[in-house]
């Protein structure tokens, strides 16, 4: 008999179980890679949040209730990706997401939240061209992180030849046929302009490295700007320094090289060379010195860094709470509707706004690699950049703008036309 | 005076006029260092040169320390210091005026003075104008050419006055030479012409930019324009020469790491005929090893990498004969099952470096010795690193071509391979020579390692980049045979450092690949087959 009641009372517990979980809690669910290739900068970015949530619950919680972390690992597996994500809004129901760092794992979840009417929050820069009701992109739009870039060495460092350095996929390549047209707009002829492709982890850069000194060395102030991806960095980095190319020579400004994978880096041929983000560790301000303490002692590691996608999550997940607190509720169409024009510290000190384009309002920093790994700033935009889901520099999106606000409400609304496409995940 | 008096009272036997002398020059030196708390580079440069400019006995001291990062304003008073980190983060400072030592400050004690590009080149030629008068003629030597490296017009004046007053015959020299990038542009037609002519050996890119603008210019003499432009067309030559030799040597070290990640797998693959999938992760070992070694002994950075060869041949090695033992030897003559478990393999091997290690690539150095580049001839340099690696390639490849040929295993691997029943008849233990064999073969791997840690990132999936090419290049040089093995990777390298200028570095890699299938096509062994009995199983 003891053990008929005690088995009713497991089956009911096993299907009241989530029921009474989401009266107590509000679930987050946690969208990161912790096994593959990517686990080395995602597993940081899982850490983040729920140190977030951790700061979050201790200061009472949101709505009244305590939050609750769900984590899955997607392993780096971007289909897998799609599995997790409805996973954690079908099975577990949670609130909100925050996840993902390539773009094709982006796109690949893109479906299931707009089926669902899921909330994500991506925190990494990225190509642009998207814009969807359910995601919000902390992270740099092309606008936010390239473009400034080369405005900075163009009028700043007088850099008149450029070489546009990429590994071969799909953000190096976007980004590099917007820089091309932007710098044709701005008078660089053809043939100061060099693109070059390799493969993921490549690792013999003699010719490539060469080609770039014979390049910059026709007389113009030469730069290169780097999409390189994070592996490939170190033997192509090590080849400039041996062939003798300085920073000095012929600078490098890279978009995806940042504080975590410096850490792994020897940085004797790195220091003097650029990058440019929206945050920086050496950021000086209050808030971020608070926010590197609460970081080390969650981590309980000094030697750890802290980065710019750690700050777009730490943006974000403030922005959600400010949302939720504001509606009032933690469905998913009230926020959405709520965290448009939402305004919260970033970590530089500054603030940063939920734009009805679903992108936020950002400083960006050039920063030079020191010999410990860190950045210097060199320069800053004056104020904060607002992010542009549509890029002014291409044929096809430049007449296209994407606002979900009331009445348009659309991610991909062409204004000559008057018409919107629809969602666009594509 | 009467601040002076105090003094006398006070302190009792301290001479009161060069206590005042140097107070003074101290209180103005610090009004000039002190320019530099500002955030605009501009003014800093501006401060740079207030400071180069200045009397005082610690500029040199100050504009080095700026260039070197070690300048820092402490957070507290807002004073410029020099600061020396310490190990366990934090600072010990000494005030950058007075160089009076100021105790230890915490990591956030003390603001880094930043500098950037630009201003880092201006130090350089400061801190090369006030070396111009040092005492050592070779600095002031070193002095010169730095000048001459950065071309600043505003140097040209620091060098007219020091050859004023120089007297030793090799600086002279060396300031002359200095002086020919700045009388590119002289008025008096002569010395520019001369400058010109003497620019022939001179690749540097601004040297070329100026004599293109002079051979277009419409306001310098005929003469002027043609010696510009002939100067100008040898220089191209030269360039172009140079070129094909540089990407000879390009393609012969692209060529010897493929020998050297290959030059193993060709003994486990080629002569004992097991499909090792984790040969990349034995290569991975050895970089870690070369990791850890740095790691046990940080002051040895110089001779790391010496101790670090062994260390991972016998680390991989081991690794190697422990596979072979608990695994490989079961599965002898079923290649689909070695093929199979030794992909698990590399998986467990994967997995326990990132157990161990983190995920995270570990930061492996390259000692003096092996940074920067052989200078062949004036614009046509080698990088130190690849040259190494070339040669040691070349040594390993010997040694192992004599064990092979010249030693009792060598003998014995090579009976086993070719007859394994007739060799166990003559009373070799072939369960031993298997081990010795694979262990030989792991163990090269793990020296390619070693030397694959000063070239790419080491990580745990630094294996995987190299197995494909590996099998590629055993395949492609006839299984079973070194010195194919050595010919193709060398040629497979040259090939396609030619081919990547034109086609980019992905369609070169396609191009070499689709030609080893067609060649295989055409030749199934390779390009040196095994003849004899041996060959036919």
């Amino acid at each position: 008999m003891k053990s008929i009641t005690r088995s009713v009372a497991l089956v009911a517990t096993l299907l009241l179980g989530p029921f009474i979980w989401s009266a107590d809690t509000i679930k987050v669910g946690v969208l990161h890679s912790l096994s593959g290739t990517m686990a080395i900068s995602e597993t940081t970015l899982k850490d983040t949040v729920l140190m977030m949530i951790d700061r979050q619950n201790e200061a009472g919680g949101l709505l009244g209730k305590q939050l609750e972390a769900v984590v899955v690992d997607p392993a780096s597996d971007w289909p897998l990706f799609a599995e997790k994500a409805r996973e954690l809004l079908e099975k577990q129901q949670v609130d909100v997401v925050f996840g993902c760092w390539t773009s094709v794992s982006r796109k690949s979840v893109l479906p299931v939240f707009e089926e669902l009417n899921g909330l994500l929050f991506y925190p990494v820069q990225y190509e642009g061209e998207e814009s969807s009701k359910n995601v919000f992109y902390t992270g740099a739009a092309p606008n936010q992180q390239a473009i400034p870039a080369v405005d900075y060495l163009m009028n700043d460092i007088e850099v008149k030849r450029w070489v546009l350095a990429g590994t071969d996929y799909v953000y190096p390549r976007t980004t590099n046929k917007i820089l091309e047209a932007y710098l044709k707009a701005n008078g660089v002829a053809d043939e100061d302009i060099m693109i070059n492709y390799t493969p993921f982890g490549h690792s013999d850069w003699q010719t490539i490295v060469s080609d770039i000194k014979k390049f910059g060395s026709a007389g113009k102030k030469t730069a290169v700007v780097s999409t390189v991806n994070g592996d490939a960095n170190v033997p192509f980095y090590k080849e400039l320094g041996n062939q003798g190319v300085s920073a000095e020579d012929i600078p490098v400004v890279a978009f995806s090289l940042g504080e975590e994978e410096l850490s792994g880096f020897d940085t004797g041929p790195l220091v003097g060379h650029l990058a440019a983000w929206n945050y920086f560790m050496s950021v000086d301000a209050e808030i971020n010195d608070e926010f590197i303490d609460a970081w080390l002692e969650f981590i309980d590691d000094d030697d750890r860094v802290t980065n710019d996608p750690m700050e777009a999550h730490y943006i974000g997940f403030n922005m959600w709470v400010e949302a939720v607190n504001k509606a009032g509720t933690t469905d998913a169409t009230a926020v959405q509707d709520a965290i448009i024009g939402v305004t919260v510290p970033n970590l530089s000190g500054g603030m940063a706004t939920m734009m009805p384009n679903h992108h936020i309002t950002k400083p960006v920093l050039i920063g030079e690699i020191q010999a410990d790994g860190q950045f210097d700033i060199v320069w800053e935009t004056p104020g904060t950049v607002v992010g542009d889901a549509w890029t002014d520099h291409l044929e096809g999106s430049r007449d296209i703008t994407a606002d979900w606000m009331k009445p348009l409400a659309c991610g991909n609304y062409n204004v000559k036309t008057g018409t919107c496409s629809g969602q666009n995940y594509e | 005076m009467r601040s002076c008096l105090v003094v006398v009272v006070a302190a009792g036997l301290v001479p009161c006029f060069g206590l005042e002398e140097k107070s003074a020059l101290d209180a103005s030196f610090q009004v000039t260092v002190d320019l530099l708390k500002t955030r605009s580079f501009g003014e800093k440069a501006e401060a740079a040169r207030a400071i180069a400019a200045h009397t005082h006995p610690r500029t040199l001291e100050v504009l080095t320390a700026l260039l070197d990062a070690e300048l820092y304003t402490e957070r507290k008073t807002d004073r410029v210091v020099f600061a020396n980190g310490l190990d366990g983060g934090g600072f010990n400072i000494r005030d950058a005026v007075t160089g009076e030592g100021l105790g230890q400050v915490g990591r956030r004690g003390a603001k880094k003075i930043s500098v950037n590009n630009r201003l880092r080149g201006l130090l350089r030629g400061l801190i090369a104008g006030i070396r111009l008068d040092d005492k050592d003629p070779d600095d002031r030597i070193a002095a010169a050419e730095a000048i001459a490296d950065g071309a600043d017009s505003s140097m040209r004046a620091v060098l007219d006055a020091r050859l004023l007053v120089e007297s030793d015959a090799n600086v002279i020299a060396a300031i002359e030479t200095a002086l020919v990038v700045f009388d590119l542009d002289a008025n008096d037609e002569t010395i520019r012409l001369r400058a010109i002519r003497a620019s022939a050996s001179n690749l540097d890119g601004r040297v070329r930019e100026k004599l293109t603008g002079i051979s277009n210019d419409p306001v310098a003499s005929e003469a002027i324009q043609e010696a510009a432009r002939e100067t100008l067309e040898s220089i191209e030559e030269t360039v172009a020469r140079y070129k094909t030799i540089e990407t000879v040597f390009f393609g012969l070290s692209l060529g010897s790491v493929l020998v050297l990640a290959a030059i193993g797998l060709s003994i486990t693959f080629g002569v004992m005929g097991v499909i090792n999938m984790a040969h990349g992760e034995l290569i991975m070992l050895g970089a870690y090893t070369t990791y850890v070694v740095q790691t046990l002994f940080p002051g040895a950075l110089e001779y790391s990498l010496l101790i670090a060869v062994p260390a991972a041949f016998f680390v991989s090695g081991l690794v190697g004969i422990g596979i072979e033992r608990g695994i490989f030897r079961f599965l002898y003559g079923r290649p689909l099952e070695t093929l199979l478990a030794s992909f698990g393999v590399s998986l467990v091997l994967q997995q326990a470096v990132k157990t161990i290690f983190t995920a995270l690539n570990r930061p492996v150095s390259t000692p003096q010795w092996m940074s920067g580049s052989f200078e062949l001839l004036d614009g046509l340099s080698l990088t130190f690193n690849r040259l190494y690696i070339l040669i040691f390639a070349g040594l390993i490849f010997a040694a192992l071509v004599l064990v092979l040929q010249r030693t009792r295993l060598g003998l014995e691997v090579r009976a086993v391979t070719q007859n394994r029943a007739m060799a166990r008849a003559m009373g070799i233990r072939s369960g031993r020579v298997d081990a010795l064999t694979f262990g030989l073969g792991a163990g090269i791997a793990g020296v390619a390692g070693v030397a694959l840690s000063q070239l790419t990132n080491v990580g745990p999936y630094l294996g995987r980049g190299y197995i494909v090419d590996s099998f590629m290049v055993v395949v492609f040089g006839g299984v079973g045979n070194l010195w194919g093995t050595l010919v193709a990777g060398l040629s497979l390298g040259v090939a396609n450092k030619f081919l990547e200028p034109y086609a980019g570095a992905v369609v070169a890699k396609v191009l070499v690949l689709v030609f080893i299938i067609l060649f295989i096509q055409w030749r199934p062994r390779g390009l040196f087959p095994q003849k004899g009995r041996a060959a036919e199983s």
